[in-house]
């Protein structure tokens, strides 16, 4: 029997659309980016000054790559991904003072300090998790993508993993079955060269991660996760692919992490020289700041004002998680079942 | 003898078998290059090479499936879940490959694998890092299930595991690592430098699996416990003044029911305290053999002192984890006349 369907296409460059960036855009891709950063930045400090207990993974690095994918989003798409998702819940438009106020484990977090960094959620803004166990989240995400087509609602899922997590099997169970079924669900490996202390190249026989695609039939693409605008090019060209109900994506976002693993992380997997350079010559907000200065898209003036503003953002969501009260010990027994 | 804390002590025991025994491997996530996130395997690599101690990806139903062929084939394979709370990706391996090779074959193979997994909370780490899933594994019938408090039990225990023909699921309470947390969370924890239990030999020397330990002798009360509970148990023991006599499991599969009952035939009272969910925790298994076993002689109801039905919260580590004020009150019911 012939196969099902024809074998697609890949596109190993990625986001060449050529679109022209609209300004307006831009400066919105600015802000998001640097709220990101600021917002992780002042909970590693919360972390060193104890208010925040256990595991907290920062994005900062990542930033481009969760700013440049949802803004392909529409409302109604869902979203999920792993533990390092501070970034993913403020991208979707999560409350920056609900998630600082779950990792500091109060009632006014998101999972009402039953979480925790890991673990938060939004029906309201489609966020479904943040999930701690590595890679569990990418099978659920192609039961959302199910969900999608069953009910017909146009919509599809954002199912983020590392490139750690993409060596779990049931990565493969999901391309398999999403293939299979045409399911609407772009698949983003944010490859940040390092899963904890072990290298890509130390874990993945084949390191050109989205080519694993292929053996599933699975369309691939691979971008530069530190240019914003690069993501969002290939972003609305996959979007439009599965939209089209011609099944999910898998992408590569070559990226990187500049802080740790998590909060204790003696990085001898990694030079000093390594991370400044990728800091230097390809951090994704000085990129995009610089190319709003070329396109004369802001003033000095301007980026103040921006940094202002979000530093207040960032001060009152730290403010509400340190005012938010600790929940009520009752909360330990309830929504553990329905009733 | 070297003072070891129990991290330490297990590392030296991994180090004393691959020495020992060109058939084991040791390998994990991160536990080669970096030696392991709570340090066990650290230095081994460069000692024993990356053949015999290296990294693997992020694969756990891999990393366990691998260990079982390995091991049918000759290998020693130790393998380490980076945290208990990982180990679910796996189970199917350990529970219908590992756990029934043995039966299944008429006894001509065996899957000789060791699991090491840091299991337990008091870190924070909140559902996805704290779990204490043993009775999911002693509920398995085909392999052992063990869990070591304190240093020099934790390598013997270790060295034995390895050196057992079965599949041994080997947790480590993550708190002990460092020193005996007795469950009093605001006092800083002593290191294990202060307590004798730190005394470990430097080469090899077996703790034989199946065997508990008396920790505290008594004549009012018999409290069974393992793991970082054992350091619970002692300290209520001591807040309340009653003579309870504490008995350290060490492993729970194989159960070295005679100690217990002994204890609990000469005490006519018994406390049972775990860290892991109640309903059918091991706790209801060690419940139901003592009133099997001690029925004329008990003069209270059996108690049980463990986490509540719960999963494992951020925020209310304290009000979770049966700490020794939890075990106190069960031990002055069980007195009540
Ligand atoms: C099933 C499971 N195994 C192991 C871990 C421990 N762990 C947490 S993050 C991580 C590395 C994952 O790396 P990657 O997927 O690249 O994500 P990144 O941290 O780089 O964002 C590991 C091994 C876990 N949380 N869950
Ligand atoms: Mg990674």
């Amino acid at each position: 029997m012939a196969s099902k369907k024809p074998q697609k296409a890949d596109d190993s460059s990625g986001g060449s659309s050529g679109k022209k960036p609209d300004a307006d855009q831009l400066v919105g891709f600015y802000k998001e980016m640097l709220l990101i950063r600021r917002f992780e930045e002042r909970a590693g400090q919360l972390y060193g000054m104890g208010l925040i207990g256990g595991f907290c993974h920062l994005y900062i690095g990542q930033e481009a790559v969760v700013v440049g994918l949802q803004a392909c989003a529409k409302p109604g798409d869902s979203v999920v991904t792993s533990y390092r998702d501070h970034g993913h819940m403020l991208a979707c438009g999560m409350d920056p003072k609900g998630v600082m106020a779950e990792l500091t484990g109060r009632a006014g977090g998101y999972s009402r300090g039953k979480g925790g960094s890991m673990h938060m959620f939004s029906r309201e803004k489609g966020f479904y998790g943040g999930h701690g166990i590595v890679g569990a989240q990418v099978p659920i995400g192609t039961g959302l993508g199910f969900a999608h087509q069953y009910k017909g609602d146009g919509g599809l899922c954002m199912a983020y993993m590392g490139d750690g997590a993409f060596n779990q099997g049931q990565v493969y169970e999901s391309l398999n079955m999403a293939s299979l079924w045409d399911l609407p669900v772009l698949y983003v490996v944010e490859n940040n060269k390092y899963g904890m202390g072990t290298s890509v190249e130390r874990a993945s026989a084949t390191t050109e991660l989205a080519e694993r695609g292929k053996a599933y039939n699975v369309k691939n693409m691979s971008v530069d996760g530190m240019d914003v605008i690069a993501v969002r090019d290939a972003g609305l060209e996959a979007v439009e692919y599965i939209r089209a109900g011609k099944g999910p994506v898998l992408m590569e976002a070559k990226t990187y992490r500049y802080r740790g693993h998590s909060m204790s992380d003696p990085a001898k997997y990694r030079t000093k020289e390594e991370l400044n350079k990728m800091r230097a010559e390809h951090d994704p907000i000085d990129h995009l700041r610089q190319t709003l200065i070329e396109m004369k898209a802001l003033t000095e003036e301007d980026f103040k004002a921006i940094d202002k503003d979000i530093k207040d953002v960032v001060m009152a969501a730290a403010e509400f998680s340190q005012q938010s009260p600790e929940p009520d010990p009752k909360e330990l027994w309830t929504d553990i079942l329905v009733a | 003898m070297t003072t070891m804390n129990m991290a330490q002590a297990l590392n030296s025991a991994m180090d004393t078998m691959l020495a020992r025994d060109p058939n084991v491997v040791i390998f994990g996530e991160d536990v080669g290059y970096f030696g392991g996130v709570f340090r066990c395997t650290a230095d081994l690599q460069q000692k024993h090479g990356v053949d015999r101690v290296f990294d693997t990806p992020v694969a756990e139903g891999g990393i366990l499936a691998m260990a079982v062929g390995m091991g049918v084939y000759g290998l020693r394979p130790v393998a380490e879940i980076q945290f208990a709370d990982y180990i679910y990706p796996a189970i199917d391996q350990l529970v219908s490959e590992a756990a029934r090779l043995r039966y299944r074959s008429g006894g001509e193979f065996s899957a000789p694998l060791t699991v090491r997994a840091p299991s337990g909370g008091g870190i924070f780490g909140g559902q996805t890092h704290s779990q204490s899933p043993e009775a999911l594994f002693t509920h398995v019938c085909g392999l052992k299930t063990v869990i070591p408090s304190n240093p020099y039990d934790a390598k013997g225990l270790l060295i034995s595991a390895i050196e057992d023909d079965d599949p041994v699921v080997f947790f480590e309470p993550k708190r002990l690592y460092n020193g005996p947390f007795d469950g009093h969370h605001e006092r800083p924890v002593q290191p294990w430098a202060k307590y004798p239990a730190s005394e470990v030999p430097e080469g090899y020397y077996s703790v034989p699996l199946g065997k508990a330990a008396i920790v505290r002798r008594g004549s009012d009360v018999t409290v069974v416990a393992y793991g970082t509970m054992v350091h619970v148990a002692v300290a209520a023991a001591e807040m309340t003044g009653i003579d309870a006599e504490v008995i350290d499991l060490r492993t729970l599969v194989p159960l070295d029911i005679d100690t217990i009952v002994a204890s609990v035939k000469k005490t006519g009272r018994c406390v049972i305290v775990h860290e892991a969910t109640r309903t059918s925790g091991f706790g209801a298994e060690l419940s139901a053999l003592i009133q099997e076993n001690c029925f004329y002689h008990l003069e209270s109801k059996i108690e049980r002192v463990t986490g509540w039905d719960t999963p494992y919260p951020l925020a209310f580590e304290w009000d979770y984890f049966p700490g020794p004020d939890r075990v106190a009150k069960a031990l002055r019911r069980t007195m009540e006349p």
